[in-house]
């Protein structure tokens, strides 16, 4: 009997986390093409609910009910894995997101190693995608994603490890009570931006998006998908892009953190301030994606292995010099 | 020169231009029009739904010559007719496949007595193909539907006919 109440709790709580997060991942999709909208002076999605709202809701409504349409000479099993590997890998990471000091589903040691690890295996779900499809241009579409994805790990895992100088604990809990005097922004500023750009290329978004260039690659590994499988693929991709957001308000912008300890600031609850962040980081990847035109791919290598991991490197040694130096090394080092 | 340039790629002076003109965008007035709130102006000459017009006194126009028929090139319209009793020629059938049609807009211009025209409904989409093959009644329906707009855009276009 005590098992079934863990369980149930457990599942509760997973519930009360997973819904929210879908629910926000179809609000930022109708955000972001509101915000591409009106960059092109455009008006975007306005006609669906109050201000457009529900558009997201009503394309996924559509795609559930259009045939899935698996190609005869697809690999059946991995074709069909592909996008609920891609999803459940962009849900599972948000495990371990603290929201606010007790918002927080699983409070583990190594959460930042966690969510590397995941991330990492996200790729996993684009080359099942594009190998099962066994057509050109998944193909070739998911050994450009693998390849791009794996360069830019690196670099966002040098970053990881200025931050985690500065702290001295993997768990995401501490990195964001070490930001309590600063943010870790204002004295690992460059590192921000190189994380900003790294985790554009990460999430395949432009200027970094080749796996789906259309010009060249129709919609990348995406391109035998339909129905309700393209919409996971879809649903994955903006959870993760997500994920990353809310990571970069944790290891830069002091996630649940107010900026000002100062009365009207500490009066909102901390859950407000790390969904403000994370849609301030969302807004400029939204805007990034409305200004920037589409690198090409010996450039997009060039910048991650010969721009982004030298100078991230030299970053680690001269934080962790200054660190030594001024004997600002956190304790438990 | 050399210099400069790299200062400003490592700064991401034309990004965070970019950036500023995108802000500077999303407060500037819209382009496009709220479409099914609002829509656009529609030329006279516009070429959209066919109509079958009649008379004031409710006969219909359409004389059967059968001129649009043969001048349609996409061979869309199809004419049958007989003589009345009071010896009138009339058609009895005049269906016009508005999947074949092209909206070219010739029909409209061989017809002698402004019988056939193409009003400014372009939203007459359909959830089957079916719906798409009109009818005599349908053509005829549209037309009183339409008579108002259609009669105003003839008789604005009369000078150059």
């Amino acid at each position: 009997m005590s098992y079934l109440y863990i369980l149930f709790n457990e599942v509760y709580k997973i519930l009360f986390l997973l819904i929210p997060i879908l629910v926000s991942v179809a609000m930022i999709v109708w955000l972001e093409r509101r915000v591409w909208g009106f960059v092109q002076k455009r008006r975007g999605p306005n006609v669906v609910g109050p201000f457009g709202l529900l558009q997201t809701l009503a394309d996924a409504l559509k795609y559930i009910f259009k045939e899935i349409i698996i190609p005869a000479s697809a690999n059946k099993i991995i074709f069909i894995l592909a996008p609920i590997v891609t999803m459940s890998l962009a849900l599972i990471a948000w495990a371990v997101i603290p929201f606010s000091e007790e918002l927080i589903l699983s409070n583990i040691n190594v959460g930042i190693l966690y969510i590397f690890a995941v991330s990492s295996l996200g790729v996993y779900g684009i080359i099942m995608g594009g190998w099962a499809s066994n057509s050109k241009y998944p193909f070739l579409s998911s050994i450009r994603s693998a390849a791009q994805m794996v360069s830019y790990e690196v670099s966002i895992g040098i970053i990881i490890i200025n931050v985690l100088l500065c702290v001295g604990s993997l768990n995401l809990k501490d990195i964001v009570l070490a930001q309590q005097k600063v943010w870790f922004i204002v004295p690992l500023f460059p590192m921000f931006v190189i994380f900003f750009i790294s985790v554009l290329a990460e999430t395949n978004r432009p200027p970094f998006d080749l796996p789906e260039a259309e010009s060249e690659l129709v919609a990348g590994y995406q391109t035998e998908y339909s129905g309700m499988m393209y919409a996971m693929f879809w649903l994955g991709e903006y959870a993760n892009i997500l994920l990353m957001c809310a990571l970069g308000s944790i290891l830069f912008l002091g996630g649940w953190l107010s900026p000002i300890e100062l009365y009207p600031f500490t009066l909102l609850p901390s859950l407000f301030w790390m969904i403000a962040k994370i849609l301030l980081l969302f807004f400029l990847f939204a805007l990034t994606k409305a200004i920037v035109p589409r690198y090409r791919y010996d450039q997009l290598m060039r910048l991650g292995w010969k721009v982004f991991l030298p100078f991230s490197l030299i970053w680690v040694i001269l934080t962790a010099s200054y660190l030594y130096y001024f004997g600002m090394l956190p304790n438990s080092i | 020169m050399k210099f400069n340039r790299i200062i400003k790629t490592i700064l991401l002076v034309e990004f965070l231009k970019g950036f500023a003109i995108a802000i500077k965008e999303i407060f500037k007035s819209k382009k496009t029009i709220n479409y099914p709130f609002e829509k656009g102006k529609i030329s006279s000459r516009f070429r959209g739904q066919h109509a079958l017009r009649r008379y004031p006194n409710g006969e219909e126009r359409c004389i059967a010559c059968k001129l649009c028929e043969a001048v349609c090139p996409a061979q869309a319209i199809t004419i049958e007719s007989e003589p009345r009793e009071d010896g009138s020629r009339k058609t009895t059938r005049y269906d016009i496949d508005m999947v074949k049609c092209i909206y070219c807009g010739l029909c409209e211009e061989s017809c002698p007595v402004d019988s056939i025209v193409q009003g400014p409904n372009f939203e007459f989409s359909t959830e089957t193909k079916e719906e798409l093959y009109y009818t005599k009644e349908k053509l005829l329906e549209n037309g009183d539907r339409w008579e108002q707009i259609l009669a105003e855009n003839i008789k604005a276009d009369s000078a150059y006919r």
